[in-house]
């Protein structure tokens, strides 16, 4: 798998699931927050992504 | 007149000798250190996670780093990948994890084998302080 997508999403989930459930102590906030920052993770990927893309001008 | 202090001191769940064993457990393998604290939930998820994380680093021709002092940079990164215990020993003793530099995937399989070890350190520190009582 060379997808950076693919791979970036793995990544922030495996991630993301990690902290949920050092942050957190009840299995629902867990799912809620992990989410929330799987969630993050991707916006941020993409929003950065996107503001790259014209580069390098 | 006396001043009542409102702070809650927290109660140990383990002695000093049991919190060595439980960070020596959680450091060789992820989550065994909760286990042994008797949070099978939170145990369950690291050893998966972690070692998935470690897989996948190994399975993207990640390397796991030796300790060479004269390269600051891979210095950290293999004391990172030590976060992982015994995966990290196994991996060394089999000769594996000697990573591929001109695969494409070689810098993601870092990412991830570095970053399962330094996640291991915070789950190391989570037990210490369920062992002290403070969460």
């Amino acid at each position: 798998m060379t997808s950076h997508f693919a791979l970036m999403v793995v990544f922030a989930l495996l991630v993301s699931t990690v902290f949920a459930a050092l942050l957190r102590d009840d299995p629902r906030q867990q799912i809620r927050t992990g989410a929330y920052m799987f969630g993050v993770f991707l916006a941020v990927a993409l929003a950065f992504g996107w503001l790259m893309y014209p580069l390098p001008l | 007149m006396t001043t009542k202090s409102t702070t809650v001191e927290p109660t140990r769940v383990a002695s000093e000798g049991t919190l060595v064993l439980v960070c020596l457990l959680a450091w060789a393998l992820p989550g065994a250190g909760h286990l042994w604290l008797g949070r099978r939930q939170k145990a369950v998820v690291f050893m998966a996670a972690l070692l998935i994380m470690f897989g996948i680093g190994l399975l993207l021709a990640g390397r796991v780093f030796s300790m060479d002092l004269r390269e600051p940079l891979v210095a950290l990164a293999a004391v990172a990948d030590m976060g992982l215990g015994i995966p990290w020993l196994l991996t060394k003793m089999m000769g594996a994890g000697e990573g591929t530099v001109t695969a494409a995937t070689y810098e993601y399989g870092n990412c991830f084998l570095i970053v399962a070890g330094l996640l291991n350190f915070l789950v190391i520190l989570d037990a210490f302080d369920i062992g002290m009582g403070r969460k």
